[in-house]
Parts: C-alpha cells; sequence; structure tokens
C-alpha cells in the first residue's frame, strides 16, 4: 500500500506529489499531510480524481486515505 | 468558510472592499495593492525617499494582523519555516521589481481590469505566461525544500512588528515620511483601512484566497477552486466601479498606469513566474506571515527591500512608461528566476551523494 509524507512541504507540493502517484492508477493511497491547507486541497484533489476520502488526525497531522 | 460558496464570498468582499476604500481616499484603481503598499510603507521607513510614495499603508497591517487573529481562533496558526530562506528574499525583491515595472500586484492587475484599463490586460498575458513558465519547472521537480516547526516567537514576531508599524503610524514620530502629494497622500483613514485589512486578512486566511493559485491550479490539476475567488474578486469589484462611476475603458489616461505594452507583459512574468516558484502571490504571502509561516514573512522582507531597491536604482516605472534600467532589470530578473528554477528542479539536476 503506497504511503506519502508531504510534511514541511509548501504549496502545492502536497498536490502535487500526490498527484505523481495517483497518475499511476494505484487502488489506494495514504497521504499525511501537516496543515488543514493541504489536507483541503489534497482532498479536493483526490476526489476529484474519483477516489473516496477517508481522513484521520494523528496529533497535528492528517492522513488522507484515498481508496479506489 | 468552507467549499465554492466561502471562496466566491471571500473573493466578493475583497472585490467591494478595494472599491470602498478608493471611495474613502486610496488612489483610484487601488484598494488594494499588495505590492505599491508595501512600497508605500518602505518609502515612509525612509528604505527609499521617493516622495510621491511614503505611507505606512493599514491595510497591509489589518491583512496580517486579520489573518493572525483568525488563524489563532481556529488553532491554525503554526510557527514554521527554514524553507531555502534565502532563495525565498531573492525571488520576492525579483516579484517586487516586476510589480513596480507594470505597476501592481496580481490583485492590483485584477482590480485595474475592473476599472477598465485595458493595459492591465496586458500584464495579466504576462502574468500567466509566467505562471506557465513556473508550471513547467513545478513539474520538473522544483521545490524549495521543506518547513520546519520552530518556537512560538518565531511565528509571533512578524505579527508584532506590524502592531509596532501601527503604532508607529498613530504617533507619527519625525524620523517618518509621509507624502504630501501624489499616490502616498491619497488614503482613507486609518480605522476604514485597517479594517478593510482585517476582514479581507481574515476571509483570506479562512479561505486560501491566492490569486495566483487560481491561474496555476487550472493549469497544472484542472482545479478551479482559486480560480472561482479570483473571478469573484473582478466581478464585484466590476459591478461596484460602475455603481461609483469608476469605470473608464481604454489603455490612455488611466490611473497610476502606464502604456508601455511589452514592460507592462514582461513585468508581470517576473511576477507570475516568481509567485509561482514561492508558493504564493504576494497577497498570500501576507496571510501566510499572519499564521507563522516564517519563510512568508522572508517573503515579505524581500518585498520591502525590493521596493527599495526599486525606486533607488530607478527600476520602478512611471505614467511615462518603464525606465532604462527597469528594463534591465527585467532582463536580469529573468536570468536569475532561471537560474533558481533550474538547480533547485530536482529533476534536471543530478543529485549530488
Amino acid at each position: 500500500m503506497k504511503t506519502l509524507d508531504t510534511s514541511g512541504m509548501s504549496c502545492p507540493q502536497p498536490v502535487l506529489m500526490t498527484k505523481k502517484i495517483l497518475d499511476t492508477k494505484v487502488d489506494a493511497l495514504d497521504v499525511t499531510v501537516d496543515n488543514k491547507t493541504a489536507q483541503e486541497s489534497v482532498q479536493r484533489f483526490m476526489e476529484g480524481a474519483g477516489y473516496t476520502v477517508e481522513i484521520e488526525q494523528v496529533d497535528a497531522k492528517f492522513i488522507l486515505k484515498a481508496r479506489k | 468558510m468552507k467549499g465554492k460558496w466561502g471562496i466566491i464570498i471571500a473573493g466578493g468582499a475583497v472585490g467591494l472592499s478595494a472599491v470602498l476604500l478608493v471611495h474613502f481616499g486610496n488612489p483610484a484603481n487601488m484598494g488594494f495593492c499588495i505590492a505599491c503598499f508595501i512600497r508605500d510603507t518602505a518609502g515612509a521607513l525612509g528604505i527609499h525617499r521617493a516622495n510621491p510614495v511614503q505611507y505606512i499603508r493599514p491595510e497591509i497591517i489589518g491583512l496580517v494582523l486579520g489573518s493572525f487573529i483568525i488563524a489563532n481562533l481556529n488553532k491554525e496558526f503554526s510557527s514554521r519555516g527554514g524553507s531555502s530562506p534565502f532563495t525565498r528574499f531573492i525571488l520576492s525583491i525579483i516579484v517586487m521589481i516586476g510589480a513596480l515595472i507594470f505597476l501592481g500586484c496580481p490583485l492590483r492587475m485584477v482590480l485595474r481590469i475592473a476599472g477598465g484599463d485595458l493595459n492591465a490586460i496586458v500584464g495579466l498575458f504576462g502574468f500567466v505566461a509566467g505562471i506557465f513558465v513556473g508550471v513547467l519547472f513545478l513539474n520538473k521537480g522544483f521545490n524549495l525544500k521543506r518547513s520546519y516547526q520552530l518556537t512560538k516567537l518565531e511565528g509571533y514576531l512578524f505579527p508584532s512588528l506590524n502592531l509596532g508599524l501601527l503604532l508607529l503610524l498613530v504617533a507619527a514620530p519625525g524620523f517618518l515620511f509621509f507624502s504630501e502629494s501624489g499616490p502616498g497622500a491619497a488614503t482613507a483613514p486609518i480605522l476604514i483601512s485597517l479594517a478593510a485589512g482585517l476582514i479581507v486578512g481574515a476571509l483570506g486566511q479562512r479561505t486560501r484566497l491566492c490569486t495566483v493559485g487560481g491561474i496555476r491550479d487550472a493549469i497544472l490539476f484542472r482545479d478551479y477552486h482559486l480560480l472561482l475567488g479570483l473571478l469573484s474578486i473582478f466581478t464585484v469589484a466590476l459591478l461596484a466601479n460602475f455603481g461609483f462611476g469608476f469605470f473608464k475603458l481604454g489603455f490612455e489616461g488611466q490611473p497610476i498606469a502606464h502604456t508601455d505594452g511589452i514592460w507592462n507583459f514582461l513585468g508581470m512574468v517576473l511576477v507570475g513566474w516568481g509567485s509561482v516558484l514561492l508558493g504564493g502571490c504576494p497577497l498570500r504571502q501576507l496571510i501566510l506571515a499572519g499564521e507563522g509561516n516564517t519563510d512568508a514573512a522572508i517573503s515579505i522582507m524581500g518585498l520591502l527591500v525590493g521596493a527599495g531597491i526599486a525606486h533607488n536604482f530607478g527600476l520602478a516605472s512611471s505614467a511615462e512608461g518603464a525606465t532604462g534600467n527597469g528594463q534591465v532589470a527585467v532582463l536580469i530578473g529573468i536570468l536569475v528566476l532561471l537560474a533558481i528554477s533550474w538547480i533547485n528542479s530536482e529533476f534536471l539536476v543530478k543529485k549530488t551523494a
């Protein structure tokens, strides 16, 4: 299962990094972001790409779980 | 304020308050201009000595503090930095120089178009072209490396500085400079400017409003969310301009503008390209700086120094057009942006062991 940690990366890196993996047509991807702005934009991108997204908050970070 | 209506309302509020600020005394087609207003503030502090543009703009202070207050209320304040700060400083100097050659930041560019200033449409083409180039490098792996959590104080310093600036504005000690004529003397009352800044700062923080992001995301991801905000700013400002009788269509005789097409275009190429590399337009940098992002605070410092350089070296345009020095600066700016873009693009440069 693919995972990606975008902590510390500034806009638009989190979405760019997510796009790179989702472009390979994976069924599942867990992306960790460390701020709400990244959470919103990554979620919007994942949903736009046809994935359902579940979000888990772990301390100050968010894990976005994209599933086909 | 989530979802597309949040950003549409935020954009509308920006557009409306911009025109209202003009009604209350700000220069024409300049209710908000992040570049011009930081330049004016630089003038007030003596960083440059261009007499017509010296004033501590409360709008800038309001934007930072509005973002700061709302971010803290929503627990989104986060002190972080360390992502190639000096590169960001240099990028911001170039963005400011480009903006002062065009005579506006991207937000003012939109407001000028909404005022009927067709020269700003030429600027828009340059802005989009610059963004395209920036996106090219993003796709080649351009990044400024990650940022890190820092001490709370680090994040509080920039908003505190702005509070200090506000005190300076109100106290107006003799060592500051205040224009007696020209755009620096065209000012809305302090409280109105501050209130407008606070409201836009808060809305901007909540909705992540960003002029560059609007076009960049449309190109990169076909995500039109931020673009909606941009269109909303334009639409509401246009309607308000009609309502107040401020709209005047044409190229000639536009307020605080020039008709030098190629330099309007190239100035905004620098702004678009540089802002993509920075990860946000000047407005977004102010909002981020209010949220504790000290990389953005360093960007604002770069804008401030860039304004000083622009006016001290004769790079800034006037109503007559771009200066010779300004034209040279554009060419140097393009070369520097190219170098920064190339060297920081991971897929273009072999990683050293």
